[in-house]
């Protein structure tokens, strides 16, 4: 065997049991080979665009917690822009006190920039949750929830959703590879106007895909029972009744206007989510509902 | 060098990556702020703060809860979600922090939607107002206060948190 042969063969074989990866993204493949033929790309730059195929392929998995951090805080944005935020002290300090300790027990009890709530000044009874943990919740939905266990039900809910990332689902996978495509080129080069802009076009569309599914259209029937569920086991993880779920659900459907611009026209109809979620509430035994928590959710929210 | 040299070398490589392999995972911190908690539990008390990019080595895990050491000898159980197995390259003098990418396990983390990209977006979108967004940032409840919290509610945890 003469030497060279054999060093490849080498290199070969370490390849293989370094990288451990199977295929790389055709895209970013041919993207590389042409670039580095045109001579628009160095070679090292073209090694980088092959390198994060793989990243490339995966939409929006590919989305770090920083970068969902930032378009969590524009969805955010974008909701106390259209709504406003209802600035009361003790409401937003308790649904944080509660919020902030449900979504510790959540399945995702760490995000970028963690969870934090605040409640709009609107009399819908609605509620949103942006990527990376930032939850709005309406003064109606507030005023719908009779004891804290019910607002426990609503806000572990909205953390599911976080939790399961439906808020970046929505994002639509053009607008994802697009940007990811550029990230790619971008990371051997310096950070060029032109990428920025094209970032911020793929940033905007992603920003106006979920709050548009969000506040418009709703996600699907399966993701919501995925967030009820989330919000079941959250509740029997902290302590709280979540039986309240289906009571928060009975008194939607007693107040939602068909219709109406709130969670009737983003929700499953209450009745289904009931259905759907009562197979594991079984194993819940009663919990109690003791009045010093009854006392401090009226001293809180009782004015809303 | 001779064949059988050749063939001790290839034995030699294959076995120092499959050692390689089963050697204690390094895992960075993904979040602006990990804790590491004495137990694994998400109301366990907090040993010491973690920041974006620390790197950690795996001692064990138990349902979603992992046990690691930091560089300086702190030990400690952080939930998996504040961690990633990638690593996370913070660059020097910016405040903002940004990662690149140049293998599969950097992957393109941090670069993208970041600072510059949302100061483009409210160029461009001037009427959107992010001041609620940076106030409601810094509303934040410390381990203590969830205890209290849950404690003079008279709500129970039933088992030991986030699993």
């Amino acid at each position: 065997m003469s030497r060279h042969i054999f060093l490849g063969f080498l290199l070969c074989a370490g390849g293989v049991l370094l990288s451990g990866c199977k295929t790389l993204e055709v895209v970013s493949q041919v993207g590389a080979t042409v670039g580095q033929a045109t001579g628009a790309i160095s070679e090292q730059e073209a090694d980088s665009l092959r390198r994060s195929g793989k990243a490339v392929a995966k939409t929006f998995e590919a989305i770090t917690p920083e970068q969902e951090y930032y378009i969590g805080r524009a969805v955010g944005a974008t909701v106390v822009n259209t709504y406003s935020p209802y600035d009361d002290e003790a409401a937003t300090r308790y649904i944080n006190l509660l919020g902030q300790t449900l979504a510790q027990a959540s399945d995702k009890p760490e995000t970028f920039g963690g969870y934090h709530f605040l409640v709009l000044d609107s009399d819908e009874i609605n509620a949103f949750s942006a990527p990376g943990g930032l939850i709005f919740v309406s003064r109606g939905m507030l005023r719908l929830c009779k004891d804290e266990d019910d607002l426990a039900a609503v806000l572990a809910h909205e953390v599911g959703h976080v939790q399961f990332q439906h808020g970046l689902r929505a994002i639509k996978k053009s607008r994802l590879t697009s940007a990811l495509t550029i990230l790619a080129a971008e990371s051997a080069k310096s950070f060029g106007g032109q990428e920025l802009a094209q970032l911020t076009e793929a940033f905007e569309g992603s920003i106006s895909d979920i709050t548009s599914t969000m506040m418009n259209s709703g996600y699907a029937r399966k993701l919501e029972r995925q967030a009820d569920e989330a919000a079941v086991t959250i509740m029997q993880r902290v302590g709280y009744d979540p039986a309240a779920l289906v009571d928060v659900l009975h008194e939607m459907k007693k107040q939602l206007k068909p219709g109406g611009h709130d969670f009737a026209k983003t929700h499953p109809d209450p009745d289904d989510r009931i259905k759907d979620i009562r197979e594991i509430l079984r194993t819940s035994g009663p919990v109690d509902r003791p009045p010093q928590r009854q006392k401090r959710f009226e001293e809180n929210l009782g004015a809303i | 060098m001779s064949y059988k040299k050749y063939i001790a070398m290839a034995g030699l490589i294959i076995a120092v990556a499959t050692v390689s392999e089963a050697r204690p995972a390094t895992m960075s911190v993904q979040v602006q702020k990990g804790q590491l908690r004495a137990t694994p539990a998400f109301l366990g008390r907090i040993e010491a703060n973690l920041q974006y990019g620390d790197l950690v080595t795996v001692l064990e895990t138990e349902k979603g809860w992992v046990h690691v050491e930091t560089s300086g000898g702190a030990k400690g159980w952080i939930h998996e979600s504040a961690l990633t197995r990638k690593k996370i390259e913070l660059k020097s003098g910016q405040a903002d922090v940004e990662t690149k990418a140049s293998s599969e396990e950097l992957a393109l983390a941090g670069k993208g939607f970041n600072s510059d990209v949302e100061a483009e977006f409210k160029t461009k979108n001037a009427d959107m107002d992010f001041t609620w967004i940076d106030r409601m940032l810094e509303f934040s409840v410390s381990a203590e206060e969830m205890v209290a919290f849950l404690r003079e509610g008279g709500v129970e945890p039933a088992k030991g948190g986030a699993e």
